[in-house]
């Protein structure tokens, strides 16, 4: 299956448009320039990480991808569609709210800090778009939920609020919200960030599991090895600039710009926080029980 | 001492501020006038409140700036004020209400048409008198409050909450009914309370339309007739007693039920406690 999807998406790389596809996007708040002209092609079933110190623009480039933020020059295309304005007669108009919101149905995004609607528990979260915005029927989306819940490890938990979660927990119920839209495109907005470190593996493990199902990822993220192993492009930004990218093992590991080797020297001189990212999720569900083993003691 | 005196004192005269309590006009005065009128002027006041809190945190200028000026009058005109204008003022410059095409009956008389493209003819005197004018001048009074409390409600929901909304799809007036303002509600419902209770009491205020069915108008008047004046506040007071704590039993359950998933209660299965064993996984 997995070596299926990797052939597809190998024949997709040489024909037709990228699922992605930006040209010097450009974006100021308050006259500071964040994006100086982006360029930025995904082909589908491709994991992009972008990586960068923080205040490179990376984060305003995914919200700028799902319309989050507008952007001030350029253009995106998602899947052929030109993301927030229509062509008319080679003139751009702006689309209208209820346009936008239809194509960012076919985009899940996963945040920083989860953003799990709290007042509903993990099964309403998951249900609510389904539902809201799709139209489908109660049962068949509490079916799906149901079974997402089970993709992401937390199928005891439907009925638990999100404060009753811990935050991988709770990434990870946001990671099942976003799929149940059936998105083409998935944005991760430093998913692992606001984890604590031991924590991070059980995102990781849904993550990769995801990469492997042939899902398109776009990826902000700090941690080096998760790009390196299942990223299959990364893109060093700074200062609203693109630095350089290309496939993980060359830019990681034998960066040719300065200011990527000086990043990439700072992240190792930190200490990771993960050290070994368990290979699947029943790692990582594994580790946790271990932990909990070692809380009791 | 003092409790006591409430006993010894015969002055108070519990029996007749008990029997004050239930005479007919006073139970009219009290269902007609203190009671639907607190129903009827919360019930616009929160959703016309709601409203232009909406429009003031709305992108749109217009809009923003209609909002801003409505709660800058109504909440600058004292209460009183309003419902006298209501009252007798409205009807005396404006007898009857047309709804129709602006300009209409000039548009008509100058194309020489027949109908004066009016839909809809109001009586303003026959309604300026009724409970329908005490209603709608305290509905437009309390809007204004309400406006500024869920603006502070919907402030108070995380920008993140929004915008996970918008990822998902969800329209911006949906994102408002499902997501933001079920969470706005934890922040509006404890002041709401006070505004209902204090709209209970500002029902006195009708006298100004004048309204005379009404709870206070009614004892009190009881009182001046029969020379018993304080039975009668005592009547009126028990009776408003009455009322809040039922309000107030009402606001709790109301709190209760926009706090769920904010962790004030405990988790009802110790399952979902943080940490606890991933069974079955």
């Amino acid at each position: 299956m997995a070596d299926a999807t990797r052939e597809d998406q190998a024949s997709g790389r040489d024909t037709g448009m990228p699922l992605v596809h930006a040209v010097n996007v450009m974006k100021s708040f308050d006259g500071n320039k964040v994006l100086k002209g982006i360029d930025l092609d995904v082909r589908k079933g491709q994991v992009v990480c972008l990586l960068g110190p923080s205040g490179s623009g990376k984060t305003t480039l995914l919200r700028c991808i799902n319309q989050l933020e507008t952007i001030d020059g350029g253009r995106i295309w998602v899947d052929g569609d030109l993301m927030g304005y229509q062509d008319r007669a080679g003139r751009l108009h702006h689309l209208t709210g209820k346009a936008i919101a239809a194509q960012r149905r076919e985009i899940g995004m996963v945040f920083q800090r989860f953003n799990l609607f709290p007042h509903k528990t993990t099964l309403e979260n998951i249900m609510e778009a389904p539902i809201q915005v799709k139209g489908e029927k109660r049962a068949q989306a509490r079916e799906r939920a149901i079974a997402l819940l089970e993709r992401v490890g937390l199928e005891d938990k439907p009925s638990a609020y999100p404060a009753q979660l811990s935050g991988g927990q709770q990434q990870r119920v946001a990671i099942a919200r976003a799929l149940a839209m059936q998105p083409k495109l998935m944005l991760f907005d430093e998913p692992t960030s606001a984890l604590d470190p031991e924590l991070v593996g059980e995102v990781l493990a849904v993550m990769r599991e995801l990469a492997r199902d042939g899902m398109t990822m776009i990826v902000v993220t700090h941690e080096m090895s998760f790009a390196r192993e299942v990223a299959d492009h990364v893109v060093f930004m700074d200062d609203g600039v693109v630095v350089e990218h290309g496939d993980p093992a060359s830019v990681i590991n034998n960066p040719q710009h300065a200011r990527t080797r000086s990043f990439l020297r700072r992240m190792q001189s930190e200490p990771q926080a993960v050290e070994h990212i368990p290979e699947s999720l029943q790692d990582a569900i594994a580790a946790e029980k271990h932990h909990d083993l070692k809380e009791d003691e | 001492m003092m409790l006591s005196s409430f006993i010894t004192n015969k002055r108070w005269d519990w029996g007749f501020a008990l029997q004050v309590m239930n005479q007919t006009p006073v139970l009219e005065g009290l269902w007609k006038g203190t009671i639907i009128g607190t129903v009827g002027a919360m019930i616009i006041g929160v959703s016309l409140g709601i409203v232009i809190a909406i429009m003031r945190l709305s992108e749109n200028p217009v809009l923003k700036w209609v909002a801003f000026a409505y709660t800058w009058f109504f909440r600058a005109i004292p209460r009183y004020v309003l419902l006298a204008i209501l009252g007798s003022g409205v009807g005396y410059l404006y007898s009857t209400l047309d709804v129709g095409v602006p300009f209409g009956q000039q548009l008509a008389s100058a194309l020489g048409l027949s109908s004066n493209l009016t839909f809809l003819t109001l009586n303003v005197n026959a309604l300026s008198n009724s409970i329908i004018a005490g209603i709608v001048g305290l509905g437009l009074s309390e809007a204004a409050y309400m406006a500024e409390i869920a603006r502070a409600g919907i402030l108070s929901v995380d920008k993140g909450q929004a915008e996970a909304a918008q990822a998902l799809g969800m329209s911006s007036g949906k994102t408002m009914r499902r997501i933001v303002l079920p969470q706005a509600m934890r922040v509006i419902v404890p002041p709401t309370g006070n505004e209902a209770i204090a709209m209970v009491k500002d029902t006195s205020l009708l006298i100004a339309i004048p309204i005379i069915a009404e709870l206070f108008y009614q004892t009190s008047a009881i009182g001046v007739r029969t020379l018993k004046i304080m039975p009668g506040f005592v009547a009126a007071t028990l009776w408003y007693l009455i009322i809040c704590s039922i309000l107030m039993v009402g606001q709790y359950y109301l709190e209760r039920h926009f706090g769920r998933g904010f962790g004030q209660k405990k988790p009802k299965d110790r399952r979902f406690a943080r940490g606890a064993g991933m069974g079955g996984a």
